[in-house]
């Protein structure tokens, strides 16, 4: 049995399988994400007092690291551009380079929440504090996501580039969608939260 | 490429040679009919588990404070001491029934297995566009039925605080909501990776042939139904995520400033805001009521349509106005909130959404109804459930008018007007729909006939007990009657009049037990020892029935890849000595 247009696209559509299929989870994150932010400007347009997020928070800290995902993003579309050239080492330092820059990211915000605990600031300290942990926190959750489906395509998961190079190919195609979509919520959580 | 082709052609060689295991064919499977058929046989045990919870609610309903017969014994010494039901259980009885109805029994039947079964069927598809994503949908539904049914035996027992959760009730409530917002979090995840499947499926896998408005109706009302799901549910499990937060890691996303419980000032933060919870909460609930009721009416449009034995009356009208539904089902989600102080400009947008929302609901049923004019219908047990779901979702859905409309939801929010409108739409509306799918397809499943005696028996018995547990709800409720009380209304003295309706409910619905029976002696019986069909028992023309062997084969469901010429219902063709015209090429022919 084999299905259909999961390497070639479908005429009509004008997409493989999996990349339509990523779109759609990407929708449905963009809901998840949407609610999270929904509720953040709900409690902050109810709050008689909402903290200034860059008198709290570490701007410089945080702008480094949308430097650090910005990048990452970067690194990635040349990791794909390297398969589409057939250029499979060049893939391996990209894809690399992008999974280092996601250690990079998580290291710094470990570094933010430890500093955050040092100062007494938990979840349950405020309203702030406990969306501006939990957004960071379920993004962060999402990089780790990433990273671990990276790894995965570093190592066991990249013999599928002597079997099937275009599949391997589309494979990176949507883990990069999705890398995309999680630096994109960081840059909405940037401003939102620290600098507004 | 040419190792690519020699690839595929090595391991369709290495298919061919051996079985598969056991564990890898019928345990975790990746065939969209075996996952079907696990979704098909967990969600009904999760439906008639629900349903005994409430056989046991509805004991102390109609006699209060007397111990519970026969398993009062067993329920154990918290939960009803000397057998007497305590109201702590009582609750979390309530709160876990419609829990599991929704989303562990229904959604999963309609969705999880016939979805699964007979989506790829339908559209001329080897299987769904991700079999493993479609596994791992299965058992994350599995572990978090486990999870739920686990959580009556933590300290406190299950979730209490109703299937809605609203807080701050739910942020101090004990234990057992933890574990139901983890059991949520995990069924949440499990209809992500089945919409997504859905969809991906059915825009991509359609035969050659099958254009948009050649699809059977069931499947634009799957397709409809994954993108509510997709949409709808992130929203709820934000909330789920806010709400663990508030009971884990002590935020107060729910609870206000000041909040006061047994006597003393909570100490929390505070600032949050309840209301917040049943907007995203709703936000989610109101779109999974079409969840709910969209797979129903494609059900019930396919047996109609075979067996009245002509086209459905309005296809396209219907096709139009499940889209339309599925916009709409976004933006009328505050009318569950009317009552909450949420401002009368507010009320006024959502009560004009809903009274909007009402109009291609009505089309389609009204469609399916007019479907039936000439038609020389057969009277066999799936049309006889098809045939009631249309008046009995009708009641459900006209009393829900009143509700929609501010005014009169002052007077009938939260009694059992309420409780009886949405059980017409959901229990004698889509359970009826299941059962008619159930009987339809069960030739397809298994090569048999389930018994038809045996389903007449279970479906006018079921159809008398069903309007007896649900009818009288409307009267009570319009007397005033609150739900979720622990005596049925018993203390209260506008109750008194409509009180003796109670006995009359409970003994329909256990009544409606027995009349399950024969069901249950059916499915299993027939499994085995039903008459033996051919691929085509209805004379029906969708693909299923036409191009695919009953069952269908094991990988890749047709012989030979059928190829679309016509759309889904040419019954009784004009002009032609043939009775029906299957839709695809190759049946004609032969």
């Amino acid at each position: 049995m084999q299905i259909p247009y999961t390497v070639e696209a479908r005429p009509e559509t004008g997409l493989y399988n999996a990349k339509l299929g990523v779109w759609l989870f990407l929708a449905s994150e963009v809901m998840l994400f949407g609610a999270l932010f929904s509720t953040l400007i709900l409690l902050r347009t109810g709050a008689a007092e909402w903290p200034r997020g860059s008198e709290i928070l570490n701007v410089p800290l945080a702008t480094l690291n949308t430097m650090v995902l910005i990048s990452s993003s970067v690194s990635m579309v040349l990791a794909w551009a390297a398969l589409r050239l057939q250029d499979f080492k060049k893939f391996r330092l990209w894809l690399g380079a992008t999974f280092a820059l996601g250690v990079g990211f998580m290291i710094i915000k470990t570094i933010e929440y430890g500093s955050k605990f040092e100062h007494h600031l938990y979840p349950s300290t405020d309203n702030f504090m406990a969306i501006y942990f939990t957004l960071t926190g379920l993004h962060g959750l999402h990089v780790l996501g990433g990273m671990i489906v990276m790894a995965y395509f570093l190592g066991p998961g990249s013999k599928m580039w002597k079997s099937e190079p275009e599949r391997f190919t589309n494979r990176i195609e949507v883990v990069g969608l999705y890398w995309h979509f999680v630096d994109l919520v960081w840059i909405f959580l940037f401003p939102t939260l620290y600098l507004l | 490429m040419s190792v690519l082709e020699k690839n595929e052609a090595e391991s369709e060689e290495h298919a061919g040679h051996h079985e598969e295991p056991f564990w890898r064919k019928y345990i975790f499977s990746q065939d969209h009919k075996v996952i079907g058929i696990q979704y098909g046989f967990t969600a009904l045990f999760f439906m008639l588990f629900g349903f005994s919870l409430m056989l046991i609610m509805r004991w102390q309903l109609a006699f209060p404070g007397k111990p519970v017969p026969i398993i009062g014994g067993l329920l154990g010494a918290a939960n009803a001491s000397g057998g007497i039901m305590l109201p702590e259980f009582y609750n979390q009885l309530g709160a876990m029934h419609g829990t599991i109805m929704v989303f562990l029994a229904v959604v999963p039947i309609l969705v999880g297995a016939f979805g699964n079964y007979v989506v790829p069927l339908q559209i001329g598809a080897p299987d769904m566009a991700f079999p493993k994503l479609n596994m791992a949908s299965y058992w994350c539904y599995l572990s978090g039925g486990l999870v739920m049914l686990a959580s009556f035996f933590v300290p406190g027992g299950a979730a209490n605080s109703g299937w809605t959760s609203y807080p701050p009730l739910s942020d101090i409530a004990t234990q057992g909501q933890t574990w139901w917002l983890v059991g949520m979090v995990l069924l949440i995840t499990s209809s992500l990776l089945g919409s997504v499947n859905f969809i991906v499926t059915i825009f991509q896998l359609r035969c050659e042939g099958l254009s948009f408005m050649r699809l059977p109706y069931m499947i634009w009302s799957q397709l409809v139904t994954a993108f509510l799901l997709l949409l709808a549910f992130p929203p709820l499990e934000a909330a789920g995520i806010l709400q663990l937060m508030d009971r884990v890691a002590g935020t107060s996303f729910f609870l206000p400033s000041g909040l006061v419980v047994s006597g003393e000032i909570l100490e929390v933060a505070g600032g949050g805001n309840p209301l917040l919870w049943q907007h995203l909460f709703w936000f989610l609930a109101h779109p999974e009521v079409y969840v709910l009721i969209l797979p129903a009416m494609g059900i019930v449009a396919e047996v109609i349509a075979n067996n009245t034995r002509k086209p459905l009356w309005g296809y396209k009208p219907m096709v139009y106005s499940a889209v339309f539904l599925g916009f709409m089902s976004f933006i009328v989600w505050a009318h569950h909130m009317f009552l909450t102080g949420m401002g009368t400009a507010i009320s006024s947008f959502f009560q004009t959404t809903t009274m909007i929302i009402s109009v291609p609901s009505v089309v389609i049923l009204s469609a399916l109804l007019m479907s039936l004019w000439g038609g020389s219908i057969r009277f066999n047990t799936p049309m006889l459930f098809a045939l009631a779901f249309l008046p009995m979702f009708g009641i459900g859905g006209l009393t829900g008018l009143p509700l929609g409309l501010a005014p009169s939801d002052i007077h009938l929010h939260d009694t059992y007007y309420v409780i009886g409108h949405f059980h017409y739409v959901v229990a004698p509306g889509t359970i009826f729909a299941i059962f008619a799918g159930i009987y339809y397809w069960f030739p397809k499943i298994t090569g048999r006939q389930m018994s038809e005696l045996l389903g007449k028996l279970h479906f006018w018995p079921s159809f008398i007990f069903i309007n007896g547990v649900f009818m009288p709800m409307f009267i009570q409720g319009l007397a005033g009657v609150s739900r979720r009380l622990y005596d049925g209304g018993s203390q209260y003295a506008h109750a008194q009049d409509v009180l003796h309706w109670n006995t009359f409910m409970s003994v329909s619905a256990w009544l409606l037990l027995v009349a399950q029976i024969p069901f249950i002696i059916n499915l299993f019986v027939s499994i085995k020892k039903g008459a033996k069909v051919g691929a085509n028992p209805w004379d029906a023309t969708t693909l299923e029935w036409s191009a695919a062997p009953s069952p269908p084969v094991g990988h890749g469901n047709f012989p030979k890849v059928p190829v679309v010429v016509r759309g889904p219902y040419e019954y009784s063709p004009p002009g032609t000595d043939k009775t029906f015209l299957p839709q695809d090429a190759a049946a004609q022919e032969g």
